[in-house]
């Protein structure tokens, strides 16, 4: 099975040969490195910038004025700061224009904490993201929606952020991606790159199904269950159908609902499930002050009130300045795989 | 025009630019001061909330309007320009009303729908983008229509399309100025833009002098290796020749100049510091005080062409007043492209 991150690179090869893509590129994205994730490795139109977020997304927006398609890269979204404002215009650049410029461009950029990365290479997006009007936000939680994902993210008119988790960016899937060979010695022999010496390396590309496609703003039901919903994303969805696995060995069945799309975002699936199970628990790593999964649980609040039976939960990271990177400041900052059972738990013996 | 005298002279060495295209200049920088005059009257009238404008900057802005490669796609020039561009738009051919409509928020506004200030254009089958107020993105956008053109114009040797953005002197103290040095001079990938500052020596209150040691900001391309200019933007002829000949190196060695235009303020930042006439080299008056020294006009067809615009841009206003106005559930339109939703409440 790929992993995330030959996933994606998979992706933007179609993206290439039949999406009109025309750039891809970032710091270290092009030969040889082919991204500090390896997620762009061969790609034909993928190139080096210069050491500049602010040019990156400048660069993409211009491109995408002229109607060319490409794809941006921030090497790890603690550093899409200082871009905000520029991602603002992005976002707003069509309704200011009245309808006039459309901006179709995807950035991608590795996001959350799980790697040990410190202070700088642990930080969330999600719910700055949510604050982008005009962007659409994406987030898979595996290979196959990485790929679906990115293509609907190319093919999109509009701004595209794609979060990439960056824990799961090196972890295997547990479906092949369509075409995808079924050995996967066999895929890393034909698309990653050799160490040493790349300067002859060409990659072999699987002949995939490029009409595949991951839709944005649908979500996807990852466990089936009644005594509960728990709504998640990235890194964090892994670690909720873990939960939900060890509670259905309880006989406790929870439902877990990947968002995949935060915006924007599939209410009626969340809605569904939270009338069946009529309890709900939202969980993410970004801090939990001003959270997007405060926005959904004010939403269930708001439309749902009288049909729940327990108060809408939020498990998020804790408010605070960073990720610290002894183990005991990351795991006391970020939910951790424990609380969310605990979470769980408590949400089902809720008694209104 | 107090040019009373006439010597009916041309200079000795023949005219500089045949006489239909001075002419021409001239009757175009009369129509955009003529322009953002009526706005200000507008403003001042309280028909509107806010006035930022160009009156000073037309014997740069009007031969920059008249030598754009002007057009839809990568073939033609990208313009990324700022709120002080009237002048280029006038002589790209924008019609008064266009501008009026902005000033007055009008639905019929073309450019931001009555969303944004006065001459935050947006032109798509010219290739104008958006003008947009915070200072110097457009530097970091131009970037990336440049690396598109020179795409294009390496696959296709006829599609010479050149990327121009301009701003102001304080401005250039971003670090978005710096980003379209770096990018568009780097060895192997020099881009096809021409770079550009109006130098007013101001910027809101804050003087030239205590913002920059450079002594032109032209300079900083030395260090790029890009070819850099500094022109007296206050006077359309040198202007013309100089850019003339400037977009065709751009477009011939698909490389980058960094260019440097003084220009004046005649009504100062904008309507929050009064909009009022400031005494400063005004071109409008020094170029019409030329062509009537040459005998190529005179001060009765001045005020005529003078008193057409006027009438022009009154008659603008009067129609911009009978326009419909946005309506309150026009925030949700084009927030998404094809008008697909946006608003969670109906996710
Ligand atoms: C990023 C940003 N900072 C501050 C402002 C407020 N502001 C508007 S115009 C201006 C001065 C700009 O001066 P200059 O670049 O010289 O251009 P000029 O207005 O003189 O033509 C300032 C500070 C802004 N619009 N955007």
């Amino acid at each position: 099975m790929a992993n995330m991150a030959q996933a994606v690179r998979m992706a933007l090869h179609v993206g290439e040969e039949h999406l009109g893509v025309k750039d891809i590129f970032g710091q270290d994205v092009g030969a040889p490195l082919g991204g500090v994730f390896t997620a762009t490795q061969g790609l034909k139109t993928a190139w080096n910038t210069p050491l500049d977020e602010r040019g990156i997304i400048g660069c993409a927006m211009g491109i995408a004025m002229t109607g060319d398609r490409c794809v941006a890269e921030i090497q790890f979204c603690d550093y899409i700061f200082n871009t905000v404002d520029l991602l603002k215009i992005a976002g707003n650049t069509l309704w200011v224009s009245h309808g006039n410029y459309n901006m179709p461009l995807v950035v991608k950029t590795p996001v959350g904490a799980g790697i040990r990365g410190s202070v700088y290479h642990s930080h969330s997006f999600d719910a700055w993201a949510t604050r982008l009007p005009g962007w659409k936000v994406v987030m898979p939680s595996n290979p196959l929606d990485a790929y679906g994902l990115m293509l609907s993210a190319i093919e999109d008119p509009n701004p595209v952020l794609f979060l990439e988790p960056k824990a799961l960016l090196r972890v295997r899937g547990e479906e092949l991606l369509p075409g995808e060979p079924s050995d996967e010695r066999e895929l890393k022999a034909m698309i990653d790159a050799p160490l040493g010496d790349r300067s002859k390396w060409k990659p072999r590309w699987p002949k995939l199904d490029e009409t595949f496609r991951v839709p944005i703003g649908k979500a996807k039901i990852t466990r089936e269950g009644d005594r509960a919903t728990v709504v998640s994303y990235g890194r964090m969805l892994t670690l909720c159908n873990r939960a939900a696995d060890e509670l259905k060995a309880e006989g406790c069945a929870v439902e877990v609902i990947d968002l995949r799309s935060l915006y924007p975002y599939d209410w009626q699936t969340v809605r569904a499930s939270i009338l069946k199970t009529k309890r709900v628990l939202f969980v993410n790593e970004d801090t939990e002050v001003t959270n997007f999964g405060e926005h959904l649980s004010y939403r269930v609040t708001q439309e749902l009130f009288y049909d729940i039976l327990a108060r809408p939960r939020l498990l998020a990271g804790k408010n605070v300045p960073g990720v610290g990177l002894h183990p005991n400041y990351e795991d006391s900052s970020v939910p951790q795989y424990k609380e969310i059972v605990e979470e769980i738990r408590a949400l089902i013996a809720e008694v209104p | 025009m107090s040019v009373t005298k006439k010597t009916l002279k041309a200079p000795a060495k023949g005219l500089p630019l045949p006489k239909e295209l001075l002419l021409q200049m001239l009757d175009l920088m009369i129509k955009s001061r003529v322009l953002e005059e009526r706005l200000i009257k507008i403003y001042k009238a309280g028909e509107s909330y806010f006035w930022i404008g160009g009156p000073g900057e037309e014997a740069w802005g009007v031969p920059l309007g008249l030598l754009v490669n002007k057009g839809r796609g990568h073939k033609h020039d990208y313009l990324h320009l700022h709120y002080r561009c009237s002048p280029t738009l006038v002589a790209m051919g924008m019609p008064m009303i266009d501008s009026v409509r902005i000033m007055m928020n009008r639905a019929t506004d073309t450019s931001t729908g009555g969303k944004n200030f006065s001459n935050h254009f947006c032109y798509p089958e010219w290739n104008v983008t958006p003008v947009s107020s915070p200072i110097e993105v457009q530097y970091q956008m131009a970037i990336g229509t440049a690396w598109a053109q020179r795409r294009e114009n390496k696959a296709n040797t006829k599609t010479k399309g050149v990327t121009i953005v301009t701003g102001g002197d304080a401005g250039s103290a971003e670090g978005d100025f710096a980003s379209c040095l770096v990018w568009s001079s780097r060895k192997g990938y020099e881009l096809p833009i021409l770079i550009t500052v109006q130098n007013n020596k101001w910027g809101i209150s804050t003087a030239y002098e205590g913002q920059h040691g450079e002594k032109s900001v032209a300079d900083r391309g030395k260090a790029f290796n890009m070819r850099t200019e500094v022109i007296n933007g206050n006077d359309p002829i040198e202007t013309y020749i100089k850019l003339k000949e400037i977009l065709e190196y751009i477009r011939r060695e698909g490389k980058p100049v960094l260019l440097e235009a003084t220009t004046s303020r005649l009504y100062g930042h904008s309507s929050a510091s009064g909009a009022s006439p400031i005494p400063e080299v005004d071109c409008n008056r020094e170029f019409s005080m030329r062509l009537m020294e040459w005998g190529l006009i005179t001060e009765k067809e001045i005020a005529a062409i003078t008193e057409r615009y006027e009438t022009e841009a009154r008659e603008a206003q009067e129609l911009a007043r009978t326009e419909p106005v946005p309506q309150p559930e026009d925030i949700w339109k084009h927030i998404y492209a094809n008008n697909e939703n946006a608003d969670w409440r109906k996710f």
